[in-house]
Protein backbone atom coordinates (compact mmCIF):
# COMPACT_ATOMS: atom_id res chain seq x y z
CA UNK A 1 0.00 0.00 0.00
CA UNK A 2 1.17 3.35 -0.49
CA UNK A 3 1.69 5.24 2.23
CA UNK A 4 0.06 8.54 2.82
CA UNK A 5 1.77 12.02 2.56
CA UNK A 6 1.50 13.02 5.64
CA UNK A 7 3.08 9.39 7.44
CA UNK A 8 5.66 9.55 4.29
CA UNK A 9 6.94 13.05 5.95
CA UNK A 10 6.47 12.06 9.52
CA UNK A 11 8.57 9.14 9.16
CA UNK A 12 11.15 10.88 7.22
CA UNK A 13 11.22 14.08 9.51
CA UNK A 14 12.02 11.25 12.33
CA UNK A 15 15.13 10.96 10.92
CA UNK A 16 16.52 14.46 11.63
CA UNK A 17 16.23 12.88 15.34
CA UNK A 18 18.88 10.27 14.72
CA UNK A 19 21.88 10.15 16.82
CA UNK A 20 20.83 12.71 18.85
CA UNK A 21 21.06 10.74 21.85
CA UNK A 22 19.68 12.81 24.99
CA UNK A 23 18.81 16.40 23.50
CA UNK A 24 15.51 18.43 24.50
CA UNK A 25 13.70 18.12 21.38
CA UNK A 26 10.64 21.31 20.34
CA UNK A 27 8.74 20.32 17.42
CA UNK A 28 6.40 23.12 17.16
CA UNK A 29 3.27 21.85 15.25
CA UNK A 30 1.89 18.24 14.42
CA UNK A 31 3.93 16.88 11.70
CA UNK A 32 6.96 18.08 13.56
CA UNK A 33 5.29 16.70 16.76
CA UNK A 34 4.39 13.34 15.67
CA UNK A 35 8.02 13.52 13.75
CA UNK A 36 9.81 13.97 17.18
CA UNK A 37 7.25 11.44 19.11
CA UNK A 38 8.06 8.51 16.19
CA UNK A 39 11.64 9.33 16.73
CA UNK A 40 11.36 8.43 20.64
CA UNK A 41 9.25 5.80 20.45
CA UNK A 42 11.26 3.72 18.14
CA UNK A 43 15.21 4.56 17.46
CA UNK A 44 15.95 6.98 19.98
CA UNK A 45 14.60 6.44 23.32
CA UNK A 46 16.54 8.97 24.72
CA UNK A 47 15.49 12.07 23.53
CA UNK A 48 13.84 14.70 26.06
CA UNK A 49 10.49 15.97 24.79
CA UNK A 50 7.67 17.92 26.59
CA UNK A 51 3.32 17.65 27.24
CA UNK A 52 4.05 20.69 25.18
CA UNK A 53 4.03 22.84 27.95
CA UNK A 54 6.06 22.48 30.81
CA UNK A 55 6.96 19.04 31.83
CA UNK A 56 9.22 16.39 30.16
CA UNK A 57 7.59 13.22 29.65
CA UNK A 58 8.99 10.08 29.50
CA UNK A 59 6.72 9.12 27.06
CA UNK A 60 5.17 11.25 24.11
CA UNK A 61 2.21 12.15 25.13
CA UNK A 62 -0.78 11.15 22.23
CA UNK A 63 -2.00 14.95 20.36
CA UNK A 64 -5.28 16.00 20.40
CA UNK A 65 -7.82 15.13 22.76
CA UNK A 66 -6.10 12.72 26.05
CA UNK A 67 -9.23 11.07 27.42
CA UNK A 68 -8.09 9.61 30.36
CA UNK A 69 -4.55 9.53 29.30
CA UNK A 70 -2.56 11.47 31.78
CA UNK A 71 1.36 12.45 30.75
CA UNK A 72 3.92 10.67 32.16
CA UNK A 73 5.82 13.52 33.70
CA UNK A 74 9.85 13.12 34.51
CA UNK A 75 10.81 16.62 35.14
CA UNK A 76 9.95 20.13 34.56
CA UNK A 77 11.03 22.17 31.56
CA UNK A 78 9.79 25.63 31.99
CA UNK A 79 10.61 27.99 29.57
CA UNK A 80 12.86 29.93 31.44
CA UNK A 81 14.50 26.25 31.54
CA UNK A 82 14.08 26.16 27.90
CA UNK A 83 16.27 29.24 26.99
CA UNK A 84 18.90 28.05 29.67
CA UNK A 85 19.66 24.51 28.09
CA UNK A 86 19.12 26.40 24.35
CA UNK A 87 22.46 28.01 25.12
CA UNK A 88 23.97 25.36 26.73
CA UNK A 89 23.36 23.78 23.47
CA UNK A 90 21.81 20.12 24.23
CA UNK A 91 18.70 20.46 22.19
CA UNK A 92 17.40 20.12 18.46
CA UNK A 93 14.08 22.05 17.41
CA UNK A 94 12.00 21.01 14.49
CA UNK A 95 9.94 24.23 12.87
CA UNK A 96 7.71 25.21 10.10
CA UNK A 97 9.26 28.95 9.10
CA UNK A 98 7.27 30.64 6.75
CA UNK A 99 9.74 31.74 3.97
CA UNK A 100 13.49 29.74 3.90
CA UNK A 101 16.02 31.08 1.98
CA UNK A 102 19.04 29.27 -0.04
CA UNK A 103 21.56 30.37 3.19
CA UNK A 104 18.69 28.19 5.27
CA UNK A 105 18.13 31.91 6.91
CA UNK A 106 14.16 31.64 8.39
CA UNK A 107 11.30 34.38 8.61
CA UNK A 108 8.14 33.82 11.16
CA UNK A 109 8.34 37.89 11.24
CA UNK A 110 6.55 40.22 9.04
CA UNK A 111 6.61 39.65 4.62
CA UNK A 112 6.72 42.68 2.93
CA UNK A 113 9.25 45.70 4.28
CA UNK A 114 9.50 45.87 7.56
CA UNK A 115 8.20 49.08 8.47
CA UNK A 116 4.96 48.92 6.81
CA UNK A 117 5.05 45.07 6.36
CA UNK A 118 2.33 43.88 3.91
CA UNK A 119 1.86 41.03 6.33
CA UNK A 120 2.53 40.79 10.08
CA UNK A 121 3.07 37.58 11.48
CA UNK A 122 4.46 36.23 14.95
CA UNK A 123 8.03 37.99 15.45
CA UNK A 124 11.05 36.22 15.20
CA UNK A 125 10.20 34.31 18.63
CA UNK A 126 13.06 32.62 19.74
CA UNK A 127 14.62 31.87 16.41
CA UNK A 128 17.65 34.05 16.49
CA UNK A 129 18.51 31.76 19.78
CA UNK A 130 17.55 28.79 18.73
CA UNK A 131 19.73 28.87 15.42
CA UNK A 132 22.59 30.54 16.98
CA UNK A 133 22.70 27.52 19.98
CA UNK A 134 21.60 24.61 18.55
CA UNK A 135 20.49 22.27 15.84
CA UNK A 136 17.53 22.61 13.41
CA UNK A 137 15.35 20.86 11.18
CA UNK A 138 12.46 22.07 9.11
CA UNK A 139 9.13 21.19 7.83
CA UNK A 140 7.68 22.62 5.03
CA UNK A 141 4.16 21.55 4.34
CA UNK A 142 3.79 23.58 1.17
CA UNK A 143 7.19 23.33 -1.44
CA UNK A 144 6.90 26.66 -3.52
CA UNK A 145 8.67 30.00 -4.23
CA UNK A 146 6.67 31.56 -1.88
CA UNK A 147 8.16 29.60 1.05
CA UNK A 148 11.86 28.89 -0.63
CA UNK A 149 12.77 32.37 -1.52
CA UNK A 150 15.13 33.51 -4.24
CA UNK A 151 17.52 36.54 -2.70
CA UNK A 152 17.18 36.52 0.87
CA UNK A 153 13.92 36.16 3.53
CA UNK A 154 12.33 39.04 4.04
CA UNK A 155 13.34 39.39 8.02
CA UNK A 156 16.19 37.00 8.96
CA UNK A 157 15.04 35.70 12.31
CA UNK A 158 16.82 31.92 11.87
CA UNK A 159 20.07 32.78 10.94
CA UNK A 160 21.84 30.14 8.18
CA UNK A 161 24.65 30.12 6.20
CA UNK A 162 25.60 33.13 5.32
CA UNK A 163 29.34 34.55 5.51
CA UNK A 164 27.95 38.09 4.57
CA UNK A 165 26.00 38.15 8.17
CA UNK A 166 29.12 37.23 10.40
CA UNK A 167 30.82 39.53 12.64
CA UNK A 168 34.57 38.90 10.92
CA UNK A 169 33.39 36.40 8.27
CA UNK A 170 33.61 33.66 11.34
CA UNK A 171 30.75 31.29 11.25
CA UNK A 172 28.90 30.75 14.58
CA UNK A 173 30.77 27.74 16.25
CA UNK A 174 27.01 25.74 17.29
CA UNK A 175 24.96 26.81 13.89
CA UNK A 176 23.98 23.69 12.54
CA UNK A 177 20.96 23.04 10.05
CA UNK A 178 19.88 19.82 9.40
CA UNK A 179 17.42 18.83 7.63
CA UNK A 180 14.35 20.03 5.59
CA UNK A 181 11.30 17.82 4.68
CA UNK A 182 8.61 18.74 2.58
CA UNK A 183 5.67 18.06 0.68
CA UNK A 184 7.95 17.28 -2.16
CA UNK A 185 11.44 15.52 -1.07
CA UNK A 186 13.79 15.88 1.66
CA UNK A 187 16.70 18.25 2.04
CA UNK A 188 19.81 18.78 3.63
CA UNK A 189 22.76 21.21 3.78
CA UNK A 190 25.26 19.27 2.39
CA UNK A 191 26.10 21.05 -0.81
CA UNK A 192 28.76 23.04 -1.57
CA UNK A 193 29.30 25.67 1.97
CA UNK A 194 26.56 24.22 3.08
CA UNK A 195 24.13 24.35 0.34
CA UNK A 196 20.68 22.91 0.73
CA UNK A 197 20.90 19.91 -1.33
CA UNK A 198 18.05 17.70 -2.19
CA UNK A 199 18.65 13.89 -0.43
CA UNK A 200 15.43 12.07 -1.77
CA UNK A 201 12.20 12.87 -3.60
CA UNK A 202 8.74 11.59 -2.37
CA UNK A 203 7.15 9.03 -4.88
CA UNK A 204 6.33 10.53 -7.83
CA UNK A 205 8.05 13.66 -7.66
CA UNK A 206 10.71 14.53 -10.29
CA UNK A 207 13.64 16.82 -9.54
CA UNK A 208 12.66 19.21 -12.16
CA UNK A 209 9.36 19.46 -10.41
CA UNK A 210 11.54 20.53 -6.90
CA UNK A 211 13.50 23.31 -8.34
CA UNK A 212 10.65 24.45 -9.93
CA UNK A 213 9.13 25.20 -7.06
CA UNK A 214 12.36 26.39 -5.35
CA UNK A 215 13.63 30.14 -5.83
CA UNK A 216 16.74 29.46 -5.80
CA UNK A 217 19.47 26.39 -7.32
CA UNK A 218 19.55 23.11 -5.41
CA UNK A 219 22.22 20.67 -5.61
CA UNK A 220 21.60 16.86 -5.26
CA UNK A 221 22.82 13.89 -4.07
CA UNK A 222 24.71 11.55 -6.77
CA UNK A 223 22.47 8.48 -7.37
CA UNK A 224 18.83 10.56 -6.13
CA UNK A 225 16.03 7.85 -4.74
CA UNK A 226 12.68 8.13 -3.23
CA UNK A 227 11.91 8.96 0.28
CA UNK A 228 12.12 5.85 1.89
CA UNK A 229 8.34 5.02 3.53
CA UNK A 230 7.80 4.19 7.00
CA UNK A 231 7.43 0.45 7.76
CA UNK A 232 4.22 -0.93 9.31
CA UNK A 233 5.20 -1.11 12.37
CA UNK A 234 6.28 2.87 11.96
CA UNK A 235 2.68 3.45 11.27
CA UNK A 236 1.47 1.67 14.33
CA UNK A 237 3.79 4.24 16.62
CA UNK A 238 2.03 7.11 14.41
CA UNK A 239 -1.38 5.96 14.94
CA UNK A 240 -0.96 5.37 18.42
CA UNK A 241 0.01 8.68 18.69
CA UNK A 242 -2.70 10.20 16.71
CA UNK A 243 -5.55 8.46 17.60
CA UNK A 244 -7.73 11.02 16.32
CA UNK A 245 -6.09 11.00 12.58
CA UNK A 246 -5.57 14.57 13.11
CA UNK A 247 -2.74 14.56 10.27
CA UNK A 248 -4.87 13.69 7.79
CA UNK A 249 -5.59 17.89 8.15
CA UNK A 250 -2.06 18.68 7.20
CA UNK A 251 -2.40 18.53 3.35
CA UNK A 252 -5.47 19.11 1.96
CA UNK A 253 -6.91 16.47 -0.15
CA UNK A 254 -6.28 16.68 -3.68
CA UNK B 1 1.85 46.73 56.51
CA UNK B 2 -1.22 46.61 53.90
CA UNK B 3 -0.61 46.84 50.09
CA UNK B 4 -3.90 45.91 49.05
CA UNK B 5 -5.28 48.53 46.46
CA UNK B 6 -8.23 48.07 43.65
CA UNK B 7 -7.65 47.57 39.90
CA UNK B 8 -8.78 50.99 39.04
CA UNK B 9 -6.09 52.34 41.39
CA UNK B 10 -3.36 49.95 40.08
CA UNK B 11 -4.36 51.11 36.35
CA UNK B 12 -4.00 55.15 37.76
CA UNK B 13 -0.35 54.53 38.65
CA UNK B 14 0.25 54.73 34.46
CA UNK B 15 1.05 57.83 33.35
CA UNK B 16 1.38 58.44 29.72
CA UNK B 17 4.76 57.77 28.15
CA UNK B 18 5.54 55.59 30.70
CA UNK B 19 7.18 51.87 30.14
CA UNK B 20 5.21 49.55 31.01
CA UNK B 21 5.77 45.31 31.48
CA UNK B 22 3.14 43.43 31.58
CA UNK B 23 3.81 39.47 32.64
CA UNK B 24 2.13 36.17 31.84
CA UNK B 25 2.84 34.48 27.72
CA UNK B 26 1.02 34.90 25.12
CA UNK B 27 -2.98 33.85 26.27
CA UNK B 28 -2.06 32.42 29.49
CA UNK B 29 -2.02 34.55 32.89
CA UNK B 30 -2.39 37.95 31.20
CA UNK B 31 -3.49 40.58 33.83
CA UNK B 32 -6.34 41.33 31.70
CA UNK B 33 -8.54 42.93 34.11
CA UNK B 34 -5.88 45.46 34.35
CA UNK B 35 -5.27 45.70 30.84
CA UNK B 36 -9.21 46.79 30.47
CA UNK B 37 -9.07 49.30 33.42
CA UNK B 38 -6.12 51.32 31.65
CA UNK B 39 -8.42 51.20 28.67
CA UNK B 40 -10.39 52.82 30.51
CA UNK B 41 -8.38 55.62 31.37
CA UNK B 42 -6.79 58.72 28.74
CA UNK B 43 -3.32 57.61 29.05
CA UNK B 44 -1.17 57.08 25.79
CA UNK B 45 2.32 57.35 24.48
CA UNK B 46 2.99 53.79 26.07
CA UNK B 47 5.84 51.76 25.94
CA UNK B 48 5.18 48.32 26.37
CA UNK B 49 7.03 45.04 27.04
CA UNK B 50 5.63 42.04 26.95
CA UNK B 51 5.61 37.88 25.74
CA UNK B 52 2.66 39.44 23.73
CA UNK B 53 -1.28 38.25 23.95
CA UNK B 54 -4.30 39.73 23.59
CA UNK B 55 -2.88 42.63 26.29
CA UNK B 56 -0.72 43.83 23.04
CA UNK B 57 -3.37 43.75 20.44
CA UNK B 58 -6.30 45.91 22.82
CA UNK B 59 -3.64 48.33 23.60
CA UNK B 60 -2.42 48.19 20.18
CA UNK B 61 -6.29 48.38 19.36
CA UNK B 62 -7.19 51.50 21.68
CA UNK B 63 -3.66 53.12 19.91
CA UNK B 64 -2.31 53.59 23.23
CA UNK B 65 1.53 52.73 22.17
CA UNK B 66 3.84 54.59 21.07
CA UNK B 67 6.42 51.29 20.86
CA UNK B 68 6.39 47.83 21.42
CA UNK B 69 9.32 45.51 22.31
CA UNK B 70 8.44 42.12 21.88
CA UNK B 71 9.49 39.11 20.69
CA UNK B 72 6.12 37.47 19.89
CA UNK B 73 2.42 38.52 19.73
CA UNK B 74 -0.04 35.17 19.90
CA UNK B 75 -3.17 33.73 21.14
CA UNK B 76 -1.55 30.61 21.48
CA UNK B 77 -4.34 28.34 20.02
CA UNK B 78 -5.10 30.65 17.56
CA UNK B 79 -1.77 31.82 16.38
CA UNK B 80 -1.82 35.04 15.18
CA UNK B 81 -2.97 38.20 17.10
CA UNK B 82 -5.38 40.23 14.30
CA UNK B 83 -5.27 43.55 16.38
CA UNK B 84 -1.48 43.43 16.64
CA UNK B 85 -1.43 42.45 13.16
CA UNK B 86 -3.50 45.15 11.76
CA UNK B 87 -2.16 47.92 13.87
CA UNK B 88 1.46 46.64 12.73
CA UNK B 89 0.64 46.52 9.44
CA UNK B 90 -0.18 50.33 9.64
CA UNK B 91 3.18 50.97 11.36
CA UNK B 92 0.94 52.28 13.88
CA UNK B 93 3.99 52.08 17.01
CA UNK B 94 7.46 51.51 16.89
CA UNK B 95 9.15 48.32 17.17
CA UNK B 96 11.51 46.54 19.02
CA UNK B 97 11.76 43.36 18.12
CA UNK B 98 13.64 41.22 20.08
CA UNK B 99 14.64 37.13 20.42
CA UNK B 100 12.19 36.14 23.60
CA UNK B 101 15.73 35.19 25.26
CA UNK B 102 17.60 38.77 24.10
CA UNK B 103 14.31 40.01 25.52
CA UNK B 104 14.87 38.05 29.35
CA UNK B 105 18.47 39.48 29.13
CA UNK B 106 17.24 42.82 28.93
CA UNK B 107 14.79 42.07 31.89
CA UNK B 108 18.10 40.32 33.59
CA UNK B 109 20.41 43.65 33.00
CA UNK B 110 18.05 45.86 34.33
CA UNK B 111 16.67 43.76 38.01
CA UNK B 112 20.92 43.67 37.86
CA UNK B 113 21.12 47.76 37.65
CA UNK B 114 23.74 46.71 34.70
CA UNK B 115 23.90 48.62 31.40
CA UNK B 116 23.66 45.16 29.85
CA UNK B 117 24.18 41.54 29.43
CA UNK B 118 25.84 39.76 26.76
CA UNK B 119 24.44 37.01 24.19
CA UNK B 120 25.08 35.33 21.04
CA UNK B 121 21.95 35.81 20.27
CA UNK B 122 21.11 38.19 17.79
CA UNK B 123 24.46 37.83 15.59
CA UNK B 124 23.78 37.26 11.56
CA UNK B 125 20.07 37.78 12.18
CA UNK B 126 17.87 41.17 11.04
CA UNK B 127 16.88 41.86 15.50
CA UNK B 128 20.45 43.66 14.88
CA UNK B 129 19.88 45.18 11.71
CA UNK B 130 16.58 46.14 12.58
CA UNK B 131 17.55 47.77 16.24
CA UNK B 132 20.78 49.48 15.70
CA UNK B 133 20.81 50.87 19.26
CA UNK B 134 21.86 46.95 20.47
CA UNK B 135 25.62 47.34 20.25
CA UNK B 136 28.27 44.68 20.34
CA UNK B 137 31.46 44.22 22.54
CA UNK B 138 34.45 42.76 22.04
CA UNK B 139 34.71 39.70 24.57
CA UNK B 140 37.51 40.94 26.91
CA UNK B 141 38.32 36.83 27.67
CA UNK B 142 38.58 35.31 24.17
CA UNK B 143 38.68 36.48 20.48
CA UNK B 144 35.09 36.63 20.25
CA UNK B 145 32.20 39.21 19.44
CA UNK B 146 29.24 39.65 21.38
CA UNK B 147 25.98 41.27 21.29
CA UNK B 148 25.54 43.54 24.15
CA UNK B 149 21.72 43.49 25.19
CA UNK B 150 20.34 46.87 26.71
CA UNK B 151 18.92 46.78 30.01
CA UNK B 152 15.55 46.80 29.45
CA UNK B 153 14.16 48.96 32.54
CA UNK B 154 10.62 49.43 33.76
CA UNK B 155 8.90 52.44 35.21
CA UNK B 156 5.83 49.47 35.80
CA UNK B 157 5.49 45.90 36.01
CA UNK B 158 2.03 44.41 36.72
CA UNK B 159 1.39 40.52 36.81
CA UNK B 160 -1.50 38.33 37.01
CA UNK B 161 -0.95 35.72 40.08
CA UNK B 162 -3.00 33.00 41.77
CA UNK B 163 -2.45 34.01 45.21
CA UNK B 164 -1.08 36.69 47.14
CA UNK B 165 -1.63 37.77 50.69
CA UNK B 166 -1.68 41.61 51.61
CA UNK B 167 1.78 42.43 52.52
CA UNK B 168 2.89 41.40 48.30
CA UNK B 169 3.97 38.00 49.35
CA UNK B 170 2.46 35.70 46.00
CA UNK B 171 2.34 32.49 44.45
CA UNK B 172 1.85 30.91 40.86
CA UNK B 173 0.52 27.63 41.41
CA UNK B 174 0.40 26.85 37.02
CA UNK B 175 3.33 25.31 35.67
CA UNK B 176 5.05 27.55 34.45
CA UNK B 177 5.92 30.76 36.25
CA UNK B 178 6.78 32.44 32.70
CA UNK B 179 9.03 35.59 33.10
CA UNK B 180 6.83 37.38 35.52
CA UNK B 181 9.39 37.41 38.50
CA UNK B 182 11.98 39.54 36.10
CA UNK B 183 9.45 42.16 34.82
CA UNK B 184 9.03 42.83 38.74
CA UNK B 185 12.53 43.09 39.48
CA UNK B 186 13.00 45.11 35.98
CA UNK B 187 10.62 47.83 37.22
CA UNK B 188 10.53 50.88 39.52
CA UNK B 189 7.15 49.61 40.89
CA UNK B 190 5.64 45.87 40.47
CA UNK B 191 1.71 45.60 40.78
CA UNK B 192 -0.03 42.13 41.49
CA UNK B 193 -3.61 41.60 40.31
CA UNK B 194 -4.57 38.73 42.17
CA UNK B 195 -7.20 35.37 41.56
CA UNK B 196 -7.26 35.66 45.19
CA UNK B 197 -6.07 37.85 48.77
CA UNK B 198 -5.47 34.93 51.14
CA UNK B 199 -4.11 34.94 54.70
CA UNK B 200 0.17 34.71 54.77
CA UNK B 201 -0.24 31.31 56.69
CA UNK B 202 -1.80 29.89 53.79
CA UNK B 203 1.84 29.89 52.35
CA UNK B 204 3.11 28.28 55.34
CA UNK B 205 4.28 25.56 53.15
CA UNK B 206 7.28 24.25 51.80
CA UNK B 207 6.13 22.99 48.67
CA UNK B 208 4.29 25.78 48.33
CA UNK B 209 7.18 28.68 48.98
CA UNK B 210 8.92 26.62 45.95
CA UNK B 211 5.90 28.50 43.57
CA UNK B 212 6.47 31.97 44.79
CA UNK B 213 9.36 33.56 42.61
CA UNK B 214 8.13 37.10 43.04
CA UNK B 215 9.87 38.99 46.40
CA UNK B 216 6.99 40.69 48.15
CA UNK B 217 9.71 44.00 47.98
CA UNK B 218 9.51 44.73 44.89
CA UNK B 219 5.64 44.69 45.27
CA UNK B 220 4.05 47.99 45.72
CA UNK B 221 -0.01 47.17 45.38
CA UNK B 222 -1.98 44.20 45.38
CA UNK B 223 -5.54 43.81 44.00
CA UNK B 224 -8.16 41.27 44.11
CA UNK B 225 -9.05 40.39 40.87
CA UNK B 226 -11.35 37.06 40.60
CA UNK B 227 -10.89 35.50 37.08
CA UNK B 228 -8.93 38.37 36.03
CA UNK B 229 -6.62 36.99 33.81
CA UNK B 230 -10.21 35.74 31.40
CA UNK B 231 -10.02 35.45 28.43
CA UNK B 232 -6.41 34.44 29.06
CA UNK B 233 -5.80 31.46 31.07
CA UNK B 234 -4.94 30.80 34.59
CA UNK B 235 -4.12 27.78 35.52
CA UNK B 236 -4.62 25.40 37.25
CA UNK B 237 -8.08 27.35 37.70
CA UNK B 238 -9.05 28.46 34.03
CA UNK B 239 -8.23 27.67 30.56
CA UNK B 240 -8.15 30.27 27.38
CA UNK B 241 -11.74 31.02 26.07
CA UNK B 242 -10.75 30.36 22.66
CA UNK B 243 -14.55 30.87 21.50
CA UNK B 244 -14.29 34.61 23.06
CA UNK B 245 -10.98 35.07 21.51
CA UNK B 246 -12.20 34.30 18.43
CA UNK B 247 -15.59 36.91 18.72
CA UNK B 248 -12.62 39.33 19.90
CA UNK B 249 -10.38 38.64 16.87
CA UNK B 250 -13.29 38.82 14.39
CA UNK B 251 -13.39 42.39 15.78
CA UNK B 252 -9.89 43.28 13.97
CA UNK B 253 -12.05 43.97 10.57
CA UNK B 254 -13.32 47.46 12.17
CA UNK B 255 -15.01 46.07 14.81
CA UNK B 256 -13.01 47.23 17.77
CA UNK B 257 -15.36 49.96 18.71
CA UNK B 258 -18.13 47.80 19.26
CA UNK B 259 -16.09 45.00 21.38
CA UNK B 260 -15.02 48.02 23.50
CA UNK B 261 -18.38 49.09 24.17
CA UNK B 262 -19.59 45.94 24.63
CA UNK B 263 -16.55 44.45 26.58
CA UNK B 264 -14.65 47.08 28.46
CA UNK B 265 -16.16 50.70 28.28
CA UNK B 266 -16.64 51.68 31.98
CA UNK B 267 -17.07 48.05 33.06
CA UNK B 268 -15.65 46.86 36.64
CA UNK B 269 -14.35 43.60 36.94
CA UNK B 270 -17.47 42.30 38.68
CA UNK B 271 -19.91 43.63 35.54
CA UNK B 272 -17.16 41.96 32.95
CA UNK B 273 -17.48 38.54 35.19
CA UNK B 274 -21.40 38.76 34.49
CA UNK B 275 -21.43 38.76 30.79
CA UNK B 276 -20.00 35.28 30.51
CA UNK B 277 -20.79 34.16 34.17
CA UNK B 278 -18.34 32.44 37.13
CA UNK B 279 -19.32 29.25 36.51
CA UNK B 280 -18.53 29.35 32.90
CA UNK B 281 -15.46 30.99 32.89
CA UNK B 282 -14.73 28.49 35.66
CA UNK B 283 -15.55 25.51 33.53
CA UNK B 284 -12.85 26.52 30.88
CA UNK B 285 -10.72 23.49 30.10
CA UNK B 286 -7.31 23.85 30.49
CA UNK B 287 -5.25 23.97 27.39
CA UNK B 288 -3.73 20.88 25.67
CA UNK B 289 -0.67 21.84 23.83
Amino acid sequence: MTPSLVDLCISAASEAFRGDGERLITSIGLVPRLAASLAKSTFEPGLMMTEGEAYLVSEPVPVGPRGDYRPKIEGLMTYKRVFDIIYRGKRHALVTPVQVDRFGQMNISVIGDYHAPKTALLGVRGYPGNTISNANSMFVPSHDTRTFVSGEVDMVAGIGYNPARWPDGQPPKHLDLRRIVSNLAVMDFGGAHHAIRVVSLHPGVTFDQVQDNTGFALERIAGLGETPPPSDAQLEVIERLDPHGLRYSVFPKR
Amino acid sequence: MNKTASIDEIAAEVESGMTIGIGGWGARRKPMAFVRALLNRPVKDLTLLSYGGPDVGMLAAAGKLKKLVFGFVSLDTLPLEPHFRVARQAGAFEVMELDEGMFQLGLKAAAAQLPFLPTRVGIGSDVLTHNPEIKMIESPYSDESLVAVPALALDMAVCHVNQADVLGNSRLSGPDPFFDEWFCRAADKAFLTSEAIVPTSAFNDAMIALQMPIERNLVQGVALAELGAHPTSCAPSYGIDVAHLRQYSAAAKGGWTSYFDEFIAGKDLPEYIALFGKDTINALPLPVF
